[in-house]
This record gives structure tokens, sequence and C-alpha cells, in this order.
């Protein structure tokens, strides 16, 4: 699938090092609206720390990220999620102590004409995403640490699509969910698609996302081994990038590709 | 969304089979932890009352008890914030001493210079000032806590030697006094109290604010199709909050003023003592109405507004409130510059009730007040704890004190009794939380 036009984000030559580690080495990949970007590598391949810069979770040393074009300044989670960009992060990042709805609007609360906590008002709206999601789910009085691990994933998930995301990023969406669950995020991220919203997934999984992914951009040592549609390359070849940074010749190879293949 | 919800299967484990006490707590919805340290102060009062031969339970002890907690109470409600969000303030002794002597000195030694003696803007402006101290530490503190990434222990601890230095250096180590006549009304006493017809009020006022927040609590639920508690339960916690704030007031009122004050107050107003004395009552004490005012103020803060809800966010997992988006850091100075604020009120209540300003003001308070948050279940991991549990913490700490000095305990064996109290409390609500989970 082509895609024509101003990408959604760019991420352009990125890299941030950790102390003499390059967790991500001049690293590029683009995302337009209504795309599915699968993000693959192994652990440890900087995939995580390259979307957490978008995220604003980290700050990048080099590099340039541009929202439909225009450069974006994104130096904390707060200026990310101004743009519009939404993260399910792979820890889920709850708060814990506190109950499904605070957990849903935190940093955003709902607001009485008085100032204060709306909690009927958020609570309803989190009855309503959370019925959207997994419609078996009640336990909306509990702290988030008392659920399971599908139920607090779908409460991460509906903390990123409840304020009309642009840009969602999805970090192993479906490591805690069953197959019936993974199936259902299935859904969710084609009717996401559907809706115009430009889509990162990441995974270790080729498996787990490769039928739902327009594109592949494969990371190996923090760089990008190459980038191809889904449609171009098959998942054996895939797998090959992702294992040796070979890059077939249905991908755009990035810098991290293997040097023979680059000559030839 | 309602249908939604109702056809499907309700996602959780099978409730256990609940007997009449766990039907009766999840009809009222009340907080068994609260409920366990009600019953531990019940019974350290009755256990008191007993061996001191009936005089612990009277007007007069309940009354001073109220009054010597309020100091401590004022600061444990901040003190939660801070634990809950991992931090811990040892300094609040210290800035208590310091801004007690900012105080002092400024209506004692500053403000007469330009001010006629007994000017109502004294009063004002020393509380002001310290208040205004008190913030400018705690955001000095808490600037080099949140930005600087220095740990709160050791910037407090740096705090409890620094302001306790500085208190000396503000007249040298001389104490001063006395303090300003209307100012000393925040330190409670015959005249800093509000009498029995103002307190009759207030508790009435009181009650009618309990019965409008259920009302309006069960409305809200309406509103949004919510489970409801049931009637019996809405009734019963009203009129238990009634009986308990009517029951308080009319403690209050009859602690009668000693017999000289009535004396010189009954010739200063040409009255004449009828036979048997004139019974003048004392009433809520202002230091008490200071600290219960706090104690409200400052559960809106934790529980109704969004910086309470980023306070707890933080406390149960800071980088996903970072994540969320929350400025973290300027909510951690917010609540030491809170912290700051609340030593000051606490400063004002101690020297008004000395009726002057020492440089040892508040000498080891910090812990009385980590004590009295911890007994009040705040967790020193972080996330949970009360305002209301850590005022009753320090009123426990306090029934504690006062109890032992009247049974005559030695002071060492007082302190050896304090400190195993503590670790106890806080070794049962472990085990408490483990059953509970």
């Amino acid at each position: 699938m082509e895609q024509t036009g101003t990408p959604l984000v760019e991420l352009k030559n990125i890299s941030i090092a950790f102390g003499g580690i390059r967790a991500v080495d001049d690293a590029s990949v683009d995302l337009h609206a209504g795309e599915v970007v699968a993000l693959l590598g192994h652990n440890g391949a900087g995939k995580s720390t390259l979307i957490k810069v978008l995220s604003g979770a980290y700050k990048r040393d080099h590099g340039e990220i541009r929202v439909n074009g225009e450069p974006a300044q994104i130096s904390n989670p707060r200026d990310a999620k101004n743009y519009g960009i939404e993260t399910i992060y792979q820890t889920l990042a709850l708060a814990d102590n506190v109950d499904a709805a605070a957990n849903l609007f935190l940093g955003r609360e709902l607001k009485t004409r008085w100032g204060t906590l709306d909690d009927a008002a958020m609570e309803s709206e989190a009855r309503k995403v959370m019925g959207r999601l997994n419609p078996r789910f009640q336990r909306f009085k509990d702290p988030v640490k008392s659920l399971s691990g599908g139920q607090r994933q779908s409460v991460a998930i509906a903390r990123a699509i409840l304020f009309n995301a642009r840009i969602l990023i999805m970090d192993e969406p479906t490591a805690a969910l069953g197959p019936q669950e993974t199936a259902q995020v299935g859904e969710l991220v084609k009717q996401l698609k559907a809706d115009g919203i430009g889509i990162f997934l990441i995974s270790h999984d080729i498996h787990d996302v490769f039928d739902l992914a327009d594109r592949v951009c494969v990371m190996k040592n923090g760089q990008v081994v190459g980038t191809a549609n889904t449609s171009d390359v098959t998942k054996d070849e895939v797998l090959g990038m992702i294992i040796l940074g070979k890059c077939p010749p249905g991908a755009v190879p990035g810098p991290g590709a293997m040097e023979t293949d680059r000559a030839a | 969304m309602s249908e939604a919800t109702s056809t499907a299967p309700a996602d959780r484990a099978r409730a256990n089979e609940l007997g009449p006490v766990g039907s009766f707590l999840k009809a009222t919805e009340l907080d068994t932890r609260m409920l366990g340290m009600v019953g531990a102060l019940l019974i350290i009062w009755l256990g008191f009352h007993i061996f001191s031969g009936g005089i612990f339970l009277t007007p007069r002890n309940l009354w001073n008890l109220s009054v010597q907690s309020s100091s401590i109470a004022v600061m444990a409600t901040g003190m939660v914030l801070v634990i809950v969000t991992r931090n811990i303030d040892l300094s609040v002794g210290s800035i208590l001493g310091f801004v007690g002597m900012i105080m002092g000195v400024t209506q004692a030694e500053v403000l007469p210079q330009y001010l006629d003696f007994g000017n109502p803007a004294i009063w004002v402006i020393a509380l002001a000032a310290g208040i205004v101290v008190g913030v400018v530490i705690g955001g000095l503190q808490g600037y080099i806590i949140a930005y600087l990434g220095v740990p709160a222990f050791i910037v407090t601890l740096g705090g409890l030697l620094v302001w306790r230095g500085a208190a000396w250096w503000v007249t040298s180590g001389r104490t001063v006094a006395p303090m300003d006549e209307t100012f000393r009304l925040m330190g409670g006493g015959p005249a800093g109290s509000i009498g029995s017809t103002a307190s009759w009020i207030v508790g009435i006022v009181a009650c009618v604010a309990v019965v409008l927040l259920l009302y309006f609590g069960r409305n809200q639920r309406k509103r949004f199709h919510f489970p409801l508690r049931p009637v019996w339960a809405e009734v019963f916690l009203g009129a238990v909050a009634c009986v308990v704030i009517l029951g308080a007031v009319a403690v209050a009122n009859s602690y009668p003023w000693p017999i000289g004050i009535v004396r010189r107050y009954a010739q200063e107003n040409d009255l004449t003592i009828p036979d048997g004395g004139l019974f003048i009552a004392h009433g809520i004490a202002i230091p008490v109405l200071i600290a219960i005012g706090v104690g409200i103020v400052m559960t809106f803060l934790s529980t109704r507004t969004s910086f309470g809800r980023y306070v707890f966010a933080i406390g149960g997992n800071p980088e996903a409130a970072e994540l969320a988006g929350i400025n973290t850091r300027w909510v951690t100075m917010k609540i030491f510059m809170l912290m700051g604020g609340l030593a000051a009120i606490g400063a004002a209540i101690s020297t008004a009730r000395l009726n002057a300003a020492t440089n040892a003001q508040g000498t080891l308070d910090e812990l009385l007040v980590i004590a009295a948050a911890v007994i009040g279940g705040t967790s020193l991991a972080g996330g949970s704890g009360t305002v209301a549990g850590a005022m009753l913490g320090a009123v426990l700490m306090q029934s504690l004190a006062t109890g032992m000095i009247l049974l005559g305990v030695d002071t060492p064996l007082q302190n050896i009794v304090v400190g195993l109290v503590l670790v106890v409390a806080v070794w049962l609500d472990t085990i408490y939380r483990r059953t509970v989970q």
C-alpha cells in the first residue's frame, strides 16, 4: 500500500544514548493517517526507546520529529498528548492505588462547575468506554492493582482511545492478554484505523502484528534494518531482518542493514 | 451503556457470604480501618479513665486534650500528603520553631514601633508574615527535592538543623514574650474559646452540613444510576455523625471557666456572683476550630481536587503519573509549600498557647507528626493515607501522653510506651493490610 501526501508523523534521524550505549542510533520512520506500522525487533533492539522519544518520556539527543509536516517540540508527555499522541506502554503505566476511572482521566480530569473533580461523570464516561472494550468489566470502584492482567490492559487501552488520539502507540499491547482478548484488540486496531488514526504497533513477535500492519519497520541494535510494505515481503523475510539484519529485495534498507546486502 | 453492562455476566470472583457485621459494613460503606482506630482510641480512653480513678473522661481533660492535639493535628494533615508521595519531612518541628520566632518578633518587637499597642492589624500581619515565611521555606525545600533531585530525607534533615539554628539566630536565643492579645486567642484558654452559644451554633451547622452532604451524595449517585446505600444506612450514618458532633459540643460546654477568671470577669462586668458560683462554659477552643477547619480543607483538597488526585497517583506509581502528563515536580513542590504553610499555622497555635516564642519550640514535633500520620494509616510505601486518619492519630498520640501524665508514669517510661505503641500500631496495620488484600 503506497502512501502519498504529508505523513501524520515523521521521526527523522533520531538518536539517543544512555551512558555509553546508543539505544537508538540514527533511526527514521514515518506514519500516515489510517496506517498501521509495526515496529519489530528483538528485546533491546531500541523499539520502545524510539517510541518513548515520540511519546515524550525520553528526550532525544539528535534528530527531528515532525507532526503533519511541522516540526514538533516534544519534551515531556504533556507535549505529546497536546499533539494527539497517545501511548499504551508495555508496563501499562497505571497508578495502581486509584480506580479505573481515575486512571482513565489521570492528568485530564473532568471538573464540576466549582472546579472540583466530577467523579460521577468520570465514572459514567469510564463505564461507556469500558463497555465498548470489555463489556464484562464491572470493577469500577476497585484500585487498579486488584484487577487481573487483562483488565488492567483494557484500562490502559481505554485511556489511550478516550481522548480522540490521532496517533496511537501500542507497545506490546497484547502481552498480558488471552486469545479472545487479543482478537478483540485486533478488531479495535482495525476500527481505529478506519477512523483515520495512525497506529504504531510494537512487538517482538511478528505473528502478533503481521496481519494487522500495513508496513513493518525492523530494528536491530538501535538501528533501523529496513522498512517494507507487508504485501512486498514474507514473514520469513521479515524474520531474517529481525534475526540477521538481512534486508530482502522488497524492503527499503536502513542504516542497520547488513553491509553485504547494501553492496548487492 | 447500562444495557451493555447489565446483560453481560459480571467479571469478578464470587463474593463471600456476608455475616451480619459484613453486610452492615457493606451497606454503610464505612472504612473498617478507621473504625478500628476509633475503637483503639476508645479503649485507650476507657483504660486511662479506669486506671486514673475517673479523671480522664472529664470535660476538663478532654477539652485540654483537644487543645493540646491541635498543633500536631494541623501539621499531620500535610504530612499525609508528603508521605503519600513517598517523601518525608523531618524539618516541620524546626520550621515551627523558626516561624514561631518570626511571628513573635514581628508582633512583639517590629510592629509596635509603627502601630499602637493592641492594634488589630498586628496579629493579622504577624500571622500572615509567618505563613508566608513557612510557605517560602517549604517551597525552597520542595524545589531542591523536586527539581534538583536531592532525596527529601536529606533535604529536610538539613532543614531540621538549618531552621532550628535560624530560630536561635533571630534573637540570639532570647525568648520573645508576650504575644499580642488577639493573637493569643489562637492558643485557646478561657478567652480563646467561643463560649457555649456559639459552640452550639457551630455544632448545629456541622450537623446540617453532614445531612446535606449525605443528601447530595445520594442525589449524585442517583443521577448516574450508581448503586445506592440503603436508606437505613444513610439515616444511621447521619444520626451517628450528629450525635458525635453534638456530644463533643456538650462536653466542651460543660467545662467551666476557673473560679479566679470568673471572679475577675464578674468584677470587670459588674456582675454579682450567685451562690454556688457562676457557670461560664469554655465552649470549643479556637485552636480546635482551626484544626478542624484545616482538616476539612485538606480533606477536600486531597479527595475532591485534581491536585489531590495527582498526589495519590504519584504515590501509587511516580513513573505512570509522569507518563500520564502530570507535572510531578511541580506537584511535589506544592506539597512541600503546603507543609510549610501548615507548620506556620502549627507555630501560630503553639506560640499563642505558650504566650511566647522560644527557639526550642517544636523540638521533636516532626517525629510526633510523622507518628500521627503513620498511626493514622498513612503508608510509608506511598500511595495511601487519609487526612482524617492522621488527625485521629494525633489525638491518639496526645491521649497516650496525657493519660500517662495523669497516671503519674515516669517521663522515661512515657517515651518507651509511646515508642512501643508506634511500632505495634504499624505492625497491626501491616497485618490488617495483608488480610484485607
